[in-house]
């Protein structure tokens, strides 16, 4: 056994990480070389993966998938201004200590016992942190938009991602059984320490390329065409190439290939692009542009339409 | 293909062998080089970088790079950097170590194979041809392979010769001739098109052919990079190429595609910037208890006061007056620091912005009527009315002219801003004016982008300036602004 590892080997055993990126695809979720490269490494070197990129890559899905792939229980933490200890970690569940002391109350017992009693781990609420760890089933830690908590409270995450437990004043420190295979999200709205990065595999999930976008779009909308779903990515691509005020996600681009397949549109032209651009595209700043610049010529989409 | 053990029995074994293997030096030297680059790279991200290799099987070359990526780098700003590094460090590895074909990813296709082993006697026409037929039909084995050759043929590279690739790079691209290309391969996509394209269609066409093109060039530089490295040497080569960080390129020295990179990265750092100021005022500390609130609240207690309630200190916000040199040298500090300050205008009560060269003029309004900041900017360097005589730096005149006309601008809340080298032609300084202007602002800052060392040398005249301003600021680069704009609020 390997010194620094108390314990038990990982559980997943991917062999390579060819097989990580066609069991991500058999549940769905196209993953790219890197993204297949860190979970498998992720698994072997017990470490939480730590993913940024923007607003719609699949940050969560991601997540989700790997859940879904190993038949792992999901134990999510969404993250929030405010989040603290009694949220994230743990709380006495102090309503049934004090019915415990109540119906206590005329048996002659000393306090010790009665605070032995109640301090134990029948009277302990847990919350996604201390669950994931006092786990003995399979489980995966998605802890999401770790960016919007606050930098303090960044720092009870890091005891976890480490080592691995929670210390509980009252019971002493719970270890994990096993490793739980932990992502944490950002949307990178500010940086995180250097403690937490140091303890993460840095993922940066971007906008796909066109053959991924393409697959993607084909593997989530079955019933589109493959040569509309080959459009639906060109043209997404030459948008995000604009300057935007918010490029258009993948979800986005999901949302727009369902619409033209419910439109029944065969294949895109100027007239369909404009009409349905505000699926898109969210600012009216960015819709106007993106027209504009995809009606050269000095034709407008508007006279288009007009014809 | 060889795999590297992973079993945890023989992981320690395998530690061991691995610290006698080339490979771990060269991990070591690729390391070193990314502290040099300014990656942050501590001890731990090490020693994972180093295990994570054990897992990864070294002929996957992609996975690997993104195994080293994954431990060393945790800010995607620093991708670039690592990925130049990473290129010299691994490309031509291969042979070494027992691994051939690594670092010629591509050339094991048939295709690939063909052009090399023709390559020899093709002349250069159905090079041409070739070239075209892969960028036509988007095949990125053929377009690997015509990129190799084409440096071959082209760079005319001379060992130890001390040239940059830059310059085998215009060599090679301007023997290629790519820019008829693209119209060619239009042509050639409205021919083949069935009805007329629209536009956009024929946008679509361009923007992939484009790509292609890029993609072509990017293979070129690598292979020079290939062979100069094998030339060279890797740490010569590390050195030669390596870069600032967008954050630490120097807004007075930037090349034109440094100062792309700084666009990027002003965007999400101003984002950033917002969210952790917005959040500093919400979270400040809580103020002295009000009384006044407290017994309001205590009603629904039945008089009792169970709820104290706090008088929440409200941070006065600062007025900012801008006033910036826009001529030639410091004209993109100027741009990013208007960028920077207009991104948070919304922490400050009111922004006003006055740009001068040798006459001075006010451009609140481009920024007020624009949606956005780049537009404002662009607007800025068009169409503002900044030249008195001759459009050299006035310092003098653009502040006389200045407090003649906008002098009620500033006030007993205005923050004043000046942006600038100081350097002024060996005109009069008309200091008096900032005098002047310190007596009725809050603050007067002074930002100047050049390096310490070169204040008061030449026509630069900082130090009479700086008696009459609150502090003078060196601003070099985004890093250094960030901090002072921070400070501002």
């Amino acid at each position: 056994m390997e010194s620094g590892n108390k314990f038990e080997t990982n559980k997943f055993e991917f062999e390579t990480v060819d097989e990580v990126r066609a069991g991500l695809g058999e549940v769905r979720y196209l993953a790219d070389e890197g993204i297949a490269g860190v979970v498998y490494l992720a698994d072997r070197l017990g470490k939480p993966v730590l993913v940024e990129g923007p607003a719609g890559t699949g940050k969560t899905q991601l997540a989700k998938s790997v859940a879904e792939l190993t038949g792992a229980r999901l134990i999510r933490l969404q993250c929030y201004e405010g989040l603290d200890e009694a949220k994230a970690l743990y709380e006495w569940n102090y309503k049934k200590q004090l019915l415990r002391i109540q119906a206590e109350r005329h048996e002659s017992r000393s306090w010790e016992e009665t605070e032995e009693g109640i301090f134990s781990e029948s009277f302990l609420l847990t919350r996604p942190l201390l669950e994931a760890i006092r786990a003995s089933d399979p489980v995966v830690l998605l802890v999401d938009e770790i960016d919007r908590v606050e930098v303090e409270t960044e720092a009870l995450l890091l005891e976890v991602l480490s080592d691995y437990q929670v210390s509980v004043p009252e019971l002493g420190t719970v270890e994990a059984n096993q490793i739980p295979l932990v992502f944490l999200t950002s949307n990178n709205t500010r940086d995180l320490s250097e403690a937490l990065k140091r303890r993460c595999l840095y993922l940066y999930i971007d906008y796909p390329d066109i053959e991924r976008e393409r697959e993607i779009v084909l593997k989530k909308v079955p019933e589109i065409t493959e040569s509309l779903a080959d459009q639906v990515a060109r043209i997404v691509r030459s948008v995000r190439q604009l300057d935007l005020k918010k490029s258009p996600s993948v979800s986005e681009t999901l949302d727009w290939a369902r619409t033209l397949v419910l439109l029944g549109v065969s294949s895109i032209d100027a007239e369909v692009a404009s009409e349905t651009a505000n699926i898109l595209l969210k600012h009216r700043s960015d819709i106007e542009k993106a027209l504009k610049e995809f009606s050269a010529n000095g034709e407008t989409f508007e006279a288009s339409r007009v014809r | 293909m060889k795999k590297i053990t992973v079993s945890p029995a023989q992981k320690d074994a395998a530690q061991k062998d691995a610290a006698q293997s080339p490979l771990l030096g060269l991990l070591g030297g690729f390391i070193a080089e990314l502290r040099t680059a300014g990656l942050p790279v501590s001890l731990t991200e090490n020693l994972d970088a180093m295990e994570a290799v054990t897992h990864i099987p070294l002929e996957d070359r992609e996975a690997f790079k993104y195994a080293l990526g994954a431990t060393l780098v945790k800010n995607h700003a620093h991708w670039r950097a690592f990925s130049t590094v990473f290129e010299v460090y691994f490309s031509l590895r291969g042979a070494e170590y027992g691994t051939e074909e690594w670092g010629e990813a591509g050339a094991t296709t048939q295709d690939g194979q063909q052009i090399m082993a023709d390559g020899g006697t093709a002349a250069e026409e159905e090079m041409r041809n070739l070239l075209y037929e892969a960028l036509l039909h988007g095949d990125q084995a053929m377009l690997a392979a015509i990129a190799r050759q084409a440096v071959m043929r082209y760079a005319n590279m001379e060992p130890g010769r001390p040239v940059g690739g830059t310059y085998y790079l215009f060599r090679t691209l301007r023997k290629l001739e790519l820019d008829d290309l693209l119209e060619q391969l239009m042509e050639q996509a409205r021919e083949e098109a069935l009805s007329p394209l629209t536009p956009l269609e024929e946008r679509l066409e361009r923007d992939e052919f484009e790509i292609r093109l890029d993609e072509l060039k990017k293979e070129i530089e690598a292979e020079i990079r290939r062979r100069l490295v094998a030339d060279r040497g890797v740490e010569a080569m590390a050195k030669t190429l390596r870069k600032p960080l967008p954050e630490d390129v120097d807004f007075m020295h930037a090349t034109r595609e440094e100062m792309e990179a700084v666009r990027k990265a002003i965007v999400p750092l101003t984002r950033k910037l917002a969210a952790r100021l917005s959040r500093k005022r919400r979270h400040g500390r809580k103020g002295p208890l009000d009384f006044r609130n407290t017994i309001r609240h205590s009603l629904s207690y039945g008089g009792v006061p169970a709820e104290p309630k706090f008088r929440y200190p409200r941070p006065s916000k600062p007025e900012i007056v801008v006033i910036a040199d826009i001529s030639g040298s410091v004209a993109s500090f100027a741009r990013f620091t208007l960028h920077l300050v207009y991104a948070i205008a919304g922490h400050f009560t009111k922004v006003r912005s006055f740009v001068f060269i040798d006459g001075v003029d006010e451009v609140t309004e481009f920024f007020e009527q624009a949606d956005e900041i780049g537009e404002a900017i662009q607007r800025v360097n068009t169409e503002s009315d900044v030249i008195w005589v001759d459009g050299h730096s006035d310092y003098g005149h653009a502040f006389e002219a200045f407090w003649e006309k906008y002098a009620r601008a500033c006030g007993p809340k205005t923050t004043v801003l000046i942006l600038g080298d100081a350097r002024n032609n060996y005109h009069a300084s008309g200091a008096w004016t900032l005098k002047e202007i310190r007596k009725k602002a809050r603050k007067l800052y002074w930002l100047n982008p050049e390096p310490r060392s070169y204040w008061d040398t030449g026509d630069s005249i900082i130090s009479e300036y700086t008696t009459h301003c609150d502090s003078v600021h060196e601003v070099r680069n985004l890093r250094q602004l960030e901090r002072f704009v921070e400070s501002l609020v």
